[in-house]
This record gives C-alpha cells, structure tokens and sequence, in this order.
C-alpha cells in the first residue's frame, strides 16, 4: 500500500510539466496564492462544520445517488445481470480516467468545456458518493463549489501552459477531499469522541483512557498489541534477512523463493483459517497438525489457543510471521542484489570471513530496506485484527487493540471505549510514519 | 487531415465513455419512499434483516410467499451472520431497513435508544395483547412504550437424553434436582463412565452455553422474582442467590466423575463445541445427558447413532429431552428466547408486513415449515415438525407456565455477551466462585 502511494506521488512531482509553443509560463507566485487561500477557505469551512451543534434528527441526503443505493440496486439484480453492469461500470471509470488524462490539458473550445464540466463533476461526485448528513448539506456544497471553482481557475492558468498545473490540481483535488472527509475528519471526530462516555453524549475527560488501562480486556490488548509490535517485527525481518542471504545465488533460487513469498499472497483471513486447523484441540483423533505430532510422540493434546501467558499470543504471532517473511525476504533480497559486488569483492581481498562481509557491507548497504521491512511490518501488526478475530476472537487474552476496538464498538456499542483503543493505535503508529518518512527523505537527499 | 479526423474520432469515443457512466449512473438512483402515501400498497417492496440465515432464512421467506400474493407487497428479507454487531452502526448511520428481527432484548433497547424506531401501531399492539402473555408484551416495550411484537420464540433448559439407554439402564427422567443427581450417580454406577458432556465453544461467543446452565438454575431455585431483579441488575452476581445457582451447576460442571463424558476432563468444556460434537455423542451413546435448548433438534438430523443410522427424536427413540428440574417436582418455571420485529420505517406497506407478523397465521405459516415454534397463544401446536416440537410449543403457549427471557439477553451486553461469557469460560478452568462472579459484576462498570 504505502510503496504503491510513494511512487505514485514520486510520478506526479516527477514529471516536469510540458512547455509548449515557447509562451512565458503564468506566475507561479499567483497561481500559488490563489490555491492557498481557496485551501484555507475549504479549511476554515470545515472547521465551522465540526464546531456546528450535531441535528439529532439528521437523515443522510444525496442528490440522486450513492455508493449504498448503487449497491442496493445491483443487489436486487440477477447474479448474471450484475457482471456486464460491473464490467461496463469499470470500462466506464477507466473511460473517464483516459479521456481526462488524454484530453484536459488540450488547447481548444470543445476541451475547454470538458475541462469546465469535469471541474464541477468532480467534487459534486465525490461528494454525493459519500452521503453527506442533512445537517452538514450547505457547508458540503459550499465545499464543493469552492473546489470547483478552484479547478476552474486553475484550469484557466493551465489553458495556457499546456494543463500541468490543472492536472496537478485535477488529481489533487479529489485526493484532498478524500483526506480531509475520510481521513482527518473521521481522525479528529474520533479523537473527540475518545473523550466522552460509550454513548458518545457526556464528557468524561480521561475515563476512557484509564479504563484503556486498568480493563483486564483493553489492558491485555495494549500489552499483546506491544508484544506483536516488538516480536512480528524482528521475527519476521531477521527470517527474512537470513533466508535472502542463504539463499542468494542458490541453486533453484526463484522457486525457493517463491515458496516463503507465497504465504504473503494469501489473505489474512485465509491464513487465520489455515493456522486455526494447524492448532486445533481436541480429545481423540487429531485433525490439527501440531497435536497430531504430540500425540504421535505420546503426549496430551496441548490447548495452544487456550493457553495463556504468552503462548496463545505467540501462536498467533507466528502464522503473522509466516505470512510476513515473504514480505521481507522479497524486499531484502533485492536490495542485497544492488549492494555493489566491488565492495565485497574489496572486503574479500581483504581477507574478511564471509559473515564479516555480510556485517559489515551487506547489512550497511540494505540499512534503509531494513528500516522499511521493520517499520512496514510493525505498522501491520499495531493494526492487527483478522488473525486475532477469527482464530481466538480475544480469548483467554489473546485480544489486540484492533480487534478489541472492534469488539468494543460492535458488541457492546461502547463508542467511548472504542474510540480510546482507535487513538492508541494511532499513536503507536504515527512516530513510525515519521520515521519512515523522515529516513525516505535523507535516502533521497543522498542521492 | 488524419491527425484532425483522428482526434474527432478520439472525441466521439469519449462522448460515448461519458453518456455510458452518465447512464450506468442514472440507473442507481435513490429509492425513497415516494410511494408511501398514496393508499395503494401494490408492488412495493418492504426489506427484513436479521441475523436468520440458511434453510431457516429460507423458510422465514417462504412464509411470506401467499401473503405477498394477497397483497401485492414484495417481502425481501435478507439474514446476515453479523447482524448482531451490524444493525446498530447501520441504523445509526441512517441505513436501516424497513424491519428487524432481534434476536436479543438487550440490543433491541439499543437500537430504539437510537430513537430510528417505530412505535408499534394499535392493530399489532392488538394482536400482541391478544395472542402473547403479557411477559412478551414487557420485552418488546420500553419505558412502558410498546414497539415490537415477538415472531418466534425458543425453549431452553433441556436435558437431552436417549430413551433407549434409559430404558435398558431402567432409570427414569427426573423430576427434581436430588433426583437429577441420583439419576447422575446411577448411570455412572452402571457405565462407569461420566454420564455428561458439556461444550462451550462458540467462537468469539464461547462461554453462553453456561450462561443458560446459571440462568436456569436462578430460575428454578430462587424464584422468577429474583431472576428477574437479577436479569435486571438490581441482584448482583455476587448474591448468595446467584453463588448458589452456580453451585449448583458446579456440582455437576466442576465435577469430574460427571464431566466431560467422551470428551475429556472438565476443561474440555471449553474447547468443544456447544453443537454438532455434543448432538453426536448424545446420539452415539458416548454422553447420556446434556443440558441445552430446543434448538438441538437441529443438529439431531446430521448426527449418526452408534449403529450408524440417523437418531429418531422422540420419547421412545434415539433422543428425547425432558425440562431441566428445579428443587420440587411439578412446578414450571421456563427460560426461553425469541426474535421481535422491530421496524424503522412507518409506510403502509411495512405497517401490513408488521400486522401480518403478529398474526396467527403468520405463525402457523412458519410452524408448518418445520424447525419453529411460536408462543402465538392463536398458532396451532400440532402443526410444528415433530412431537418434541409440539411439546416445547405448549409449554411456550401455555398461561401456566412461568416463562422468563434469556436473562444473559436482558442485560447490558457488557454483561451479558462480556463479562458473563468470559467467566464462564474462566470458571470451567478453575478460577474460584467468589472471583469469577465478581469479575462478571465488574462488567457492569465496562
């Protein structure tokens, strides 16, 4: 996901924006100007959003369509019916995708209304799919007509130098609003709401968080969630590393590594379900390959999930590994085939043994694919769930801050309880988004 | 020229892209209501969520079919196995269906404290005063407002047993708690082996199996009244009343000449399953008796004897249940559940759905496709599927019995899907009385 945002954006500020017919390109200082103050005005009307009473009685209101009445009505579809509609649907969205790419930054009347038309479309779109609430209606659409304006006047500059500056706005434009209305305000709206009680009506201060704390379930789920984060981590990075470099240069090498990088390739709920069976308990006849091995040797059937300090969790912990490894070793072994071979043939001549090379010029030239896999790999075991929610469902505690914050909110409706689990995952994360940032940014300054 | 001819031709592909979505688009417009206030009912389509799925999803629609034929309304219903954590984001995010069926008092509580919920109208209220006993009534209110009528109803507290065996050990089913456990002590006299086999297991909800074990034993030994301040949490768990219903249960649960026939010791409770595994041993001979609701008839149908065939459910059969026996014989006090139709919307298409629910002859619709049975006091018992169901389908009818919900159901779910399921589980693995029911007390605090 992350790398796939990166280089994404790595395009976008890469390419250099086509100067054509010789014309002066408009001032930047302007354009930037305008920009920043039409931000600014989405921003402060935002702000008047979140600060307006809620409207208790607010029914969600689109004009025409949404995402739910799209479902809805392909639902009430014959299963063969829905195949064509999708597949026309995505043509469709492909379609749209090709004609604003090929054909907004052209000269011309007849491209000068598509782009007028699309600048309003756009946010109206986005915004209608998202069902906005009655009560928040007038600010959405004043929304809305702000950012469509402000691609009109962008696009208007960019009419005349060759549309970099409109496809920029073009493509950020509804990224922005995605963030602001799917990210930051769901962020800032949970933030807030951690600090009032299950119901989400009576402000309680802290109370959630100490009940975070001293809960034996949100409790154990801090502690298990640290465990991942510590353990899954390291396990997986250092399998990863050991199994590359063995297997650098190795007879059959793809296949081998093929095999660990599979498991990545399954999905998350899959894996939960495979483990569960590796671990299953019972008395009699085993079906679970673990206890079919004890019993084989002459042991009792061990409980694994069942157990608890550390052994259910570990359990868990290592189908996630598993499932990770391949993650890293891909990642780790390409960034080992570009340590430069002068260097280790230099250490060689050196007379250095092969476990000093690998120390001291492999491990230094892959620091910052380590720095990635390590950081990537925590982030996704913070946010664990599935594992967690299908092979344990928090039992004997085996819960995590993920999956508790579900249980918190879907069993029992404790939207307080929740909401406080859902900010200590983000503050787990966030240092290691920084992190992970701030070494992408000096790796780019080295080079 | 060609680059010119080119470009248009670029042109028309995209005005057919676009007038393609705007179409594709036009056809996903919102529904509304529109049709609502016009008096003709004809052709609308009324949506049912609940968590009711497989073959008993199948018959909940099938139910509908001539009452759509009568009315022209399109009944649609839609089961969903995580109804349950589901319906209350989506009501509170303004997706709810036109009805609900609720399997748990306690979440219906919450979803009307969403204030989306209709109040019942006069001619379900109606139906409900005439056909339910007035427990049923109280369920479906809150705060003395009525809003859901019940649909279907379950029996638990049974003890299911296998005729045949009795028969040959020459025991009989008992009739009060002493003779219960005499009962225990002579079939393990005669086997040598545990005569009971429990199992907990049910995912994230493990542990419910023994919330129905506590219940019924509150219900049986220390009266309805306290079982129902109990249920409402005005008795704590820590009352001797409450200790007492567990230790009770302890003395067969905790026991290891009475548990886990088949199965293991007695913290194989917790890892086998509260269904299929139980329904087998029962039938194969290897647990003589197990405690659970009627539901288990169920898994009686894939369920092989020990001679292989499938084990026929009645007093002279393979299986049969009888009610799990308070401290004197002959009283009836039963623990039971049910589903309540909940609706959201007040159109007169869902207000004759609604109606038509509460009715008789929704009931019998249902009973006579096997599986169900109904406390509608108008529904004919005889039409449910089995003798055992006719049975279960009196005792719910019948005025006489005291007849209390789910109490774990009634509770906050903190409670009563939280802290209660968990130290059960807790408990079986051998945490002390005292602690485990105040750890469940504590879930109040949650």
């Amino acid at each position: 996901m992350s790398q796939t945002t990166t280089s994404a954006a790595d395009q976008a500020q890469g390419t250099p924006p086509p100067e054509r017919g010789g014309r002066k390109p408009p001032s930047r200082r302007t354009t930037r100007l305008v920009v920043t103050i039409g931000l600014i005005l989405i921003a402060a009307l935002i702000v008047f959003l979140l600060l307006s009473p809620p409207n208790p009685d607010a029914r969600p209101v689109s004009l025409g369509f949404s995402y739910n009445s799209f479902f809805q009505w392909i639902g009430n579809m014959g299963p063969i019916v829905q195949i064509p509609i999708i597949l026309v649907i995505f043509a469709a969205v492909v379609g749209i995708l090709l004609v604003l790419i090929e054909y907004a930054p052209r000269a011309g009347r007849g491209y000068f209304w598509l782009r007028l038309i699309s600048c309003f479309a756009i946010p109206f779109l986005a915004f209608m799919m998202l069902r906005p609430y009655q009560g928040a209606v007038i600010y959405v659409i004043a929304i809305a007509l702000i950012a469509g304006g402000l691609l009109f006047w962008a696009d208007y500059r960019a009419s005349q130098g060759a549309g970099y500056l409109y496809q920029l706005t073009l493509f950020m434009a509804p990224a922005a609003i995605a963030i602001l209305v799917g990210l930051v305000y769901p962020s800032i709206a949970t933030i807030i709401q951690s600090f009032f009680d299950k119901t989400g009506e009576n402000f309680v201060g802290l109370e959630n968080y100490v009940w975070a704390f001293t809960n034996p379930q949100g409790f154990w789920s801090i502690i298990n969630t640290l465990i991942w984060a510590i353990f899954a981590p390291v396990f997986a990075t250092v399998v990863g590393l050991a199994y590359a470099a063995f297997m650098e240069r190795a007879r059959g090498e793809r296949l081998l590594k093929l095999l660990v990088f599979m498991p990545f390739a399954i999905a998350p709920v899959s894996i939960s379900l495979i483990w569960k069976f590796v671990y299953d308990y019972r008395q009699g006849e085993q079906i679970g390959t673990l206890n079919a091995i004890v019993v084989a040797f002459g042991g009792q059937p061990v409980p694994w999930l069942d157990i608890w300090p550390l052994v259910n969790t570990f359990c868990l912990l290592f189908a996630f590994v598993w499932a990770q490894t391949g993650f890293a070793m891909v990642v780790l072994s390409a960034a080992m085939k570009a340590v430069p071979v002068e260097q280790l043939e230099a250490a060689q001549l050196d007379g250095t043994s092969a476990w000093q090379r690998f120390i001291n010029v492999t491990v230094p030239g892959i620091r910052t694919s380590i720095i990635v896999v390590l950081t990537t790999v925590t982030i996704a075991a913070l946010k664990l769930y599935d594992i967690v929610a299908v092979m344990t469902g928090g039992r004997a505690n085996s819960t995590v801050l993920g999956f508790e914050m579900v249980n918190q909110q879907q069993r029992f409706q404790s939207y307080g309880h929740s909401a406080a689990l859902a900010v200590l995952i983000f503050v787990f994360v966030t240092p290691l988004i920084i992190y992970n940032v701030l070494q992408l940014r000096k790796q780019r300054e080295v080079r | 020229m060609t680059a010119l001819r080119s470009r248009r031709r670029h042109g028309y592909i995209a005005l057919g892209l676009t007038a393609v979505a705007a179409l594709t688009l036009a056809g996903c417009a919102e529904g509304g209501d529109e049709g609502g206030d016009s008096g003709s009912v004809e052709g609308e389509t009324v949506e049912i969520a609940g968590g009711i799925t497989g073959s008993e999803a199948e018959n909940l629609q099938k139910t509908f079919e001539q009452f759509e034929e009568d009315t022209g309304i399109t009944v649609n219903y839609t089961g969903d196995k995580g109804f349950e954590g589901n319906i209350v984001t989506k009501v509170a995010g303004g997706s709810a269906p036109d009805i609900a069926i609720v399997p748990q008092p306690g979440l219906f509580r919450s979803l009307v404290e969403t204030g989306e919920v209709k109040e019942g109208t006069a001619e379900v209220e109606a139906n409900v005063d005439e056909y339910w006993s007035s427990i049923w009534k109280d369920t479906g209110s809150v705060d003395g407002t009525f809003y859901a009528a019940p649909m279907l109803a379950n029996l638990k507290g049974y003890v299911w047993y296998s005729p045949k065996s009795f028969a040959e050990w020459g025991v009989e089913p008992a009739t009060t708690w002493d003779e219960l456990i005499t009962l225990t002590d002579t079939i393990r006299e005669k086997t040598g082996e545990p005569p009971w086999c429990a199992g907990f297991f049910s995912e994230a909800a493990s542990g419910w199996p023994g919330t129905d074990w506590v219940e019924d034993l509150v219900l049986r030994q220390a009266g309805p009244d306290v079982y129902d301040s109990w249920a409402a949490g005005d008795t704590p768990f820590t009352d001797p009343d409450i200790e007492a219903a567990f230790d009770s249960v302890g003395e067969i649960l905790l026991n290891p000449d009475y548990v886990n026939a088949g199965f293991g010791d007695v913290k194989s409770i917790n890892s086998t399953a509260f269904g299929d595994p139980i329904a087998a041993a029962v039938a194969n001979g290897t647990c003589a008796l197990t405690h659970q609701a009627s539901f288990l008839t169920a898994n009686f149908l894939t369920a092989k004897t020990a001679d292989g065939a499938t084990p026929e459910v009645g007093p002279d059969g393979d299986v049969y249940a009888f009610l799990l026996p308070g401290p004197e014989a002959g009283e009836l006090a039963v623990e039971g559940g049910g589903e309540l139709v909940t609706a959201f919307s007040d159109d007169a298409a869902t207000q004759q759905v609604l109606e038509f629910m509460s009715t008789p002859e929704f009931a019998d619709a249902r009973v006579k496709l096997g599986g169900a049975i109904s406390a509608n006091t108008g529904a004919d018992p005889t039409l449910a599927s089995s003798e055992f169901l006719t049975e279960a389908m009196k005792i719910v009818q019948d005025s006489n019995t005291v007849f209390r919900f789910d109490a774990s159901d009634l509770m906050p779910a903190t409670v009563g899907s939280g802290s209660f399921w968990r130290g059960m589980v807790d408990w079986i693995d051998g945490k002390p009385t005292p602690q485990v029911l105040s750890d469940i007390q504590a879930g109040y605090q949650d």
